[in-house]
This record gives C-alpha cells, structure tokens and sequence, in this order.
C-alpha cells in the first residue's frame, strides 16, 4: 500500500506527496501530458526531441544540471508514446533546488537556437545508434505501420524518420512548449523525507505563479477494428531469419488488459513459460522467443517475436507458435499456471515499490491515468482475472485477423 | 515575487555524513559466512551466494560461463522446466551471473515464499547434473546471439579494445568464439563445477526482510553437509600481453552510418592509491552527465548521443576506457576532441567551483545508492570480495571531499598521456 496526499495548487497543477522517512532522498517527479501519440504526423519525434531540449536552459537559469549536481543530485527523463517525464533525485536536504529547477523550466525555455540545433544532432545520432546502426533495428517502425491504420502509435517516439528531426524549427518549439507545458498539463509528484506541509508550501512558493494554461484536449484518431491479417516479409542484413507477431488488445485502464497482460507472461514470462518451453527448449525452432507488450494507455499490441535456429523454415517456426495459440484458445489454462503469473505479478510489483524513484514514477503516471489511487488496486486488478476470461480473451485476441506478421529474413546469414 | 535568477541555499557534501550501514556476520555449521543486511520496512529478500568460478579458473575458454548458466538447467531430481516451474511459481527470479573472478547464484522473492525456495536452490547448487542436451542447447543459442553481436560495432569494439589492454589469452581480454562454443564439454563443467562450487569457497549475502527462522533455514539446506566436498582454489596473477600496436581502425560494416569508439590505457587496481583519486578526475573527465567529455563532445558539437570514461575495477590490473558511439564522419573528430579534453586537464587546474560541483554531485550518488537494504549488501559485498573493509569506503569519501585540484592535475599529467593510450574505431 503506497500512501500519498493531494492538493491542487489554483493554476491547476496536480501535486503529490508521497512521504517516505526511511530514506535521506528525495525524488521530485514532473510529467507532462504530452508524449509522441500527440504529434503531427508531419513532425513526428518532436515530443522526444522536446524533452532533450528542456535541458537547455530555461528562462532565469542559464544551465539545469550544473546547480542540481551542485546539490548532489542526479536527473534524467524519457518520452513515451503517452507522456513526457521527467524526475529528479536528490539528498532530501537540497529539495529546494529542485523546485527552483523545474517551476523554471515549467514557466519558460530559453529556446536557444545553439540549443536546438545541437540537440537535433544528439537525436539523430541517438535514432542511428538504436534504429539504424543495429541489426532489426528497423522492424518496430516497420511493425507500427503495419499493425496501426490511424492511430499515432503509427509511429515511433523517435520519430519516424530523420528528417522529421532534422526539420525542427524554433517557432514549433516555442508553440509546442506553450501548449503542452503548462500546469494544467502537469502532474508534480514529490517523495521521501519530506512533510506534505513543506511540500504544500515549495509548491506554491515556486510554482503557484505560472500562468495556468489551457488543458490540451486530445482528439486522436480511432483505431479502426482490424478486418484481415497483415503480412511483412522484409529482408536484410541481419545473421539470422526472425519472426515477429502482434496481435491488437485494450487500453490501459480496461480490465481485459489486465487479462491481455497475464497471457504474455503465460506465453512468454520465464523459463517456464509456454513458448519458451515449447519452442525453445523442445521443438528447438527459436533461439529465443519473448512475449511482451508496452503498457500502453490506448490500445497496445501483444507481441511474440523470436530468432529462428538456422534451418528452420519460416513456416515451419510459424506454425509452431500457431500451435500454441490454438491450445491456449482450445482448453482452459490451469489454475495452477494462472496462479503462476498472478504470483509473478505480485512480486514483480513488490520488488517495482521498493524503488523511491518508481514510486514517485508510478504515482505520477496513475495520476495521469485518472487517479494515483489507482496504483494501490493494481493487485487486485489482476487478481480478478480467472481462467475463463484467459480462455475468452485468447479466442478474441489470437483471431487470424487481428494479427500483424513480419517474416524478417537474413540477407547477411551467418 | 520570488527572485527565479537566486539558486535556493544547499547543504554542501562535505557537510553530509555519508555512513555504510555495518553488516552481521554469522557461520554456519560448516562454516560458511553469511553477511547480513536486515530491512524489516519491505516485503522481499535477496540471497546471494558467490564462489570463486569465474573466467580466471577456467582451463578453457567459456567452459566458467557456460557451468554457472547451466547449473541451474537438471538436476539428478530435476529438470530445467520443473526447476523453473518451482522458483516461478512464487513469482520469485533465480539469477546467475559470471564474472571474471566469481560466479554468483541470486534469488530475489517475497520473504512469505523463502521456505518453498530454499530446497530449489539448494538443488541447484549442490546437485547439478549438466545434461547433454541442455548444453547442446545452450551451445546452438549462444552461437546464434553471437552471430548477432557481431553485426554491432559496439560490440565488436568491447571484444577489441579489452584484447589489446590485456591480451587474448588473459581472462580480462578472452572473448567468445564459435569454436569455443562448439568445444564445450559437459565433462568440462562437472570438473569446473566440482572445483569451484564448493561449500568451503562458498559465501553468502543475504538482504532484506528475513524470515524469523531464516538461520536455521539457511543451516538445514546449505550448512548441514560438506556439501561438493573442499578445494582448495589458488589465485596466482597471470601474465598480462598487452598489444605492440596503439592505432586500430576496423571495417565490420561498409555501410554502418555510426563508429564506435575506444580510447583506453592500463592502469593499477584498486589497491593502488592513485585508485581513488583517479575515480574522482575521472568523473570530471568522463564520469557523469555533466563531465568535460559530454560537455563537449555532445552538449556543444552533438557528435554522439553519449560519451563515458570508466575505470576498470578488475582485481589484478586495472583499466581506463573512454567509449562513445559517434557519428560515422565525426569519428576521427571525436578523437581528437578527447584527447583536447586530456591535455586540458593537465595544462590547466580544474576550477574549484568545478571541482566544488563534482564532490557534491559524487557524495549525493553514494547517498542515493546505499539507499535501500539490497544496496548496502552490494557495497559490502565488493568490499568483502576484495578482502577491503570498510576503511576503504570511508577513505575514497575523505577523498572525494578533499582531493585538490594540484593534485588531479598531477594525477592527469601522470596517466592522460595520449601516447599510453589505445585508440579504436569500428565501424
């Protein structure tokens, strides 16, 4: 059970505080409602590259981390598909600085041109090392496409091309900061040693004066039911052929997702797991084989993928994933095995609390989700599941067309 | 109107007690130490149990690795899958790991389910059996992971660049090969296994909320028996062949659109005292997101996406690598860049607010990470596994707090010579 208190300051900024003694530290967590699903399909990337450019000086600081490690403190930040995050972890002591941080931040950039334009060739450097300069690393973006016909995760955080980066203007940023990076958009979490009434009182101190903002009502573009499979087959200069599947399930807050997420860990949690078990071990056709999703707030895709043992066929990969599908939709799961990756997530969600940092993480993104309070329920969200929903879901789920297939082959074999 | 140009007051590091929590020590009846760290505020326990089977002892390549991943794969009660049935029905992760010096066993679960993972691990560590056909698995997988790292040039330059410090017959420098794969042997690791993995050369490090009864526990499956038998397991040093030739430039892709690379340099261990003053100028150097290398080399020309120095903590002989992926044309850029950044640190004193920055951003760290019960067992347990105590921590955080800048620049003009360094790009 995580405890947390609330207030709101009156520009609208969400503040929580999560008091923890045991620690010296403290996090100051701030998230921003704003992540790549946001973008115009034109300037895609753009939410990412933003959060590198926050860095860059805000309007009364001339530089962000050299007073914040000057209070022993560290920071970092990620941009999703859903949001923007940033947090900051620092001796509980030197707090202060960090409010006087991020309220700059969040009244106004600098907006350097000097900034932009090195921070347009960190990205691009960052798109080649992880997408370009590596073996698959082109099949999510290739996969997105493939899977989505409308919605914006159409595209990766990173964006979907280079030029997309390298065509950053000042003026796009400037616009993008004042309709998303306002308090009204923003959700400030603060956790450790601290008093929620010295928290009330920084908070208000330092960011009671920014000018609220409007609220960014997001419209997107609804997924249409997918109709027919889709099929990829790429090839290139990659060692070993791969497969690659995704199937579309729910939005975050609905319960079948919780369903959806307990079936990957059937499928691919651990060394037990069905298809680890089942294709890796005994029928040898994969190296390896995962299952996984990315939690996503609207609607994710279940993702099988595995790299195929040289000489095996294709289809003959494919058709031993199939069969385990079909056992997962023709008999029930045992109770056993759902109490497994029930007990799996239990532990995994006791070992995520340990972490200061993940708590203020979490808080921040349940706040986003519709209420903080929701973390504390997780458990029993998943608890709720039973093998009749496993057994339902699996059928909707793994139907033929709601799946999107990239047959990856090694134009390079090794 | 509060005043936004005013950097709120902050305690300076110097004036922080940065304190190691102390460990409890106690023997099973075989004698077996355990290191405790007891943390009664969570729900979830870490044991770990280490023993000297790492790359150092093996005869021949790969065969330390492959006995520590695959001791966990049948025993004479069990199979893999039931193995893993049994830890992962308890949502509990059973880990292992090899390193150069030691190989360690780890479970992570809820504190609740220690009694039903007791028996499993004491399986896995004490009967294993090394099936034929999990190794004939293992072999084929690891090959085909291999195929792929290959494609990587950060991998590529990883193998390269530890090859040239120590050389390739030196476990520090030995890297993997298809042929090494292919002539691993399940004789080979029952031998390794039966040498190393015994109950004399094993310790224990145990974090966490413990069960009341977690010593009798830890007696009845892992302190009852002279469980493996004893050995006796030498450590002598190995002789180290660093390579003639400083300047590699590698092709591993015509068409790679980024270069990765390595600037290193051998340097002593951690036993030498110029150890924990370097930690300190490296830090400056290279060591965090503020260091003289981002600062530059990203931050002002976006060269690369990041750019780090770390300094090896190897137990013989220690080891200065500078690492970055940079964009394919500004690779020999780049270099020149970081040896501008070395010859700065040796004309010029570091300025004291500088100096001033990186204290309390290096205090602040070491809070951070002793905080939390698995942690502290960590710290301990570097210490413990080096035979260092806790005078060496304390003493690398008076040097953090009073290291001057006459004596980095002395340390600098000692060790950032670009002539002692290696230089690689793989591209």
């Amino acid at each position: 059970m995580i405890h947390f208190n609330r207030f709101t300051l009156d520009n609208g900024l969400r503040v929580i505080v999560h008091e923890d003694a045991t620690t010296p530290m403290a996090v100051v967590n701030v998230l921003y409602d704003v992540g790549s699903r946001d973008e115009n399909p034109a300037q895609t990337g753009f939410a990412h590259l933003f959060e590198h450019l926050m860095f860059g000086g805000s309007i009364n600081i001339p530089e962000y981390d050299e007073p914040l490690q000057m209070a022993g403190g560290e920071n970092n930040a990620y941009t999703t598909s859903d949001l923007t995050n940033y947090y900051i972890e620092l001796p509980a002591e030197n707090i202060e600085t960090a409010f006087w941080l991020e309220s700059d931040r969040m009244l106004s950039l600098a907006f350097s041109e000097k900034s932009l334009d090195v921070q347009r060739k960190v990205v691009c450097e960052e798109f080649k090392e992880h997408y370009i300069n590596k073996p698959y690393g082109d099949v999510w973006h290739k996969m997105r496409e493939l899977a989505y016909a409308s919605h914006p995760y159409r595209w990766m955080t990173i964006g979907k091309e280079l030029s997309h980066i390298e065509n950053a203007r000042l003026d796009d940023v400037k616009s993008f900061f004042f309709r998303h990076y306002r308090p009204v958009n923003a959700i400030l979490v603060v956790a450790g040693k601290v008093t929620t009434a010295q928290v009330k009182s920084l908070a208000e101190k330092w960011f009671g004066d920014i000018p609220s903002g409007e609220k960014h009502l997001r419209s997107l573009p609804e997924e249409p039911l997918q109709a027919a499979p889709h099929l990829l087959e790429v090839t290139g200069k990659v060692p070993l052929d791969a497969l690659y599947k995704t199937y579309h399930i729910y939005p975050r807050k609905d319960q079948r997702y919780y369903t959806a997420d307990l079936i990957s860990d059937i499928l691919g949690g651990g060394g037990s797991s069905r298809l680890h078990q089942a294709l890796v071990k005994e029928k040898k056709l994969f190296s390896n084989i995962d299952c996984y999703h990315f939690g996503t707030v609207d609607a994710g895709l279940l993702t099988i993928e595995g790299k195929l043992v040289k000489g095996v066929q294709m289809k003959d990969a494919e058709k031993g994933i199939q069969e385990e599908l079909d056992k997962l939709q023709q008999t029930v799961t045992p109770e056993r095995e759902l109490q497994k990756v029930k007990n799996r997530v239990e532990s995994m969600l006791a070992f995520e609390d340990m972490s200061l940092l993940n708590r203020a993480n979490n808080l921040a993104f349940y706040e986003l989700l519709g209420d903080a309070a929701l973390m504390n329920e997780e458990f029993d969200r998943y608890e709720r599941v039973t093998t009749a929903d496993v057994h339902r879901e699996a059928q909707i789920i793994f139907s033929e067309n709601n799946s999107n297939t990239i047959h990856y082959y090694a134009g390079n074999p090794a | 109107m509060i005043n936004r140009k005013q950097a709120p007051a902050i305690k300076d590091a110097v004036d922080f007690d940065v304190l190691l929590k102390p460990y409890e020590l106690f023997r099973l009846d075989n004698g077996i130490p355990v290191y405790v760290i007891r943390s009664d505020e969570q729900e979830t326990l870490q044991l770990e149990l280490v023993f000297p089977a790492g790359t150092w002892y093996e005869a021949e390549n790969m065969v330390a690795a492959a006995t520590n991943f695959l001791m966990k794969n049948g025993t004479s009660k069990h199979s893999a899958l039931e193995i893993n049935e049994m830890t992962e029905y308890y949502g509990a992760y059973l880990n292992r790991n090899c390193f150069h010096e030691n190989a360690t066993y780890t479970l992570h679960c809820l504190s609740k389910h220690t009694a039903a993972l007791l028996p499993v691990l004491q399986e896995v560590i004490q009967d294993p059996v090394f099936p034929e056909e999990e190794l004939a698995i293992y072999v084929q997988n690891m090959k085909q992971k291999l195929a792929v790292n290959l494609q990587k040039c950060e991998f590529v330059a990883n193998r390269h660049i530890d090859k040239y410090l120590f050389g390739e017959f030196h476990p520090y420098g030995r890297v993997s090969s298809m042929m090494a794969y292919d002539a691993l042997q399940t004789e080979s690791l029952k031998a390794f296994y039966k040498k190393q993995y015994t109950y004399n050369n094993c310790k224990i490090f145990l974090a966490g909320n413990l069960p009341a009864d977690m010593v009798p526990m830890l007696n009845r499956y892992f302190g009852g028996s002279e469980w493996n038998g004893q050995s006796h397991v030498l450590r002598p040093d190995l002789p180290i062949l660093p390579a003639e030739e400083k300047k590699y430039r590698i092709f591993n892709d015509e068409n790679g659109v980024q270069g990765a690379v390595r600037v290193a340099r051998p340097f002593p261990n951690r036993y030498h005292p110029d150890f924990p003053k370097m930690l300190v100028l490296n830090t400056i150097f290279g060591g965090y997101f503020g260091s003289r290398l981002m600062s530059n080399i990203r931050e002002e020309k976006g060269y690369t996406y990041g750019i780090s120095s770390q300094i090896y903590n190897f137990r013989q002989a220690g080891g200065i690598n500078i690492h970055t992926e940079a964009g394919r044309d500004v690779c020999e850029a780049t270099l020149t860049e970081i040896y501008k950044e070395m010859e700065r640190l040796q004309t010029e004193p570091v300025p004291e607010e500088e100096l001033s920055l990186v204290r309390n951003y290096m205090i602040g760290s070491i809070l951070g990470d002793l905080d939390g019960a698995f942690q502290v067992i960590q710290r301990w347990k570097n210490l413990i596994l080096n035979d260092l105590d806790e005078q060496y921590f304390y003493n690398n955080v008076r040097t953090i707090k009073t290291i001057t800048a006459a004596e980095l620049q002395q340390l600098a003009r000692q060790y950032y010579n670009r002539e002692d360094f290696y230089e690689l790009i793989v591209i």
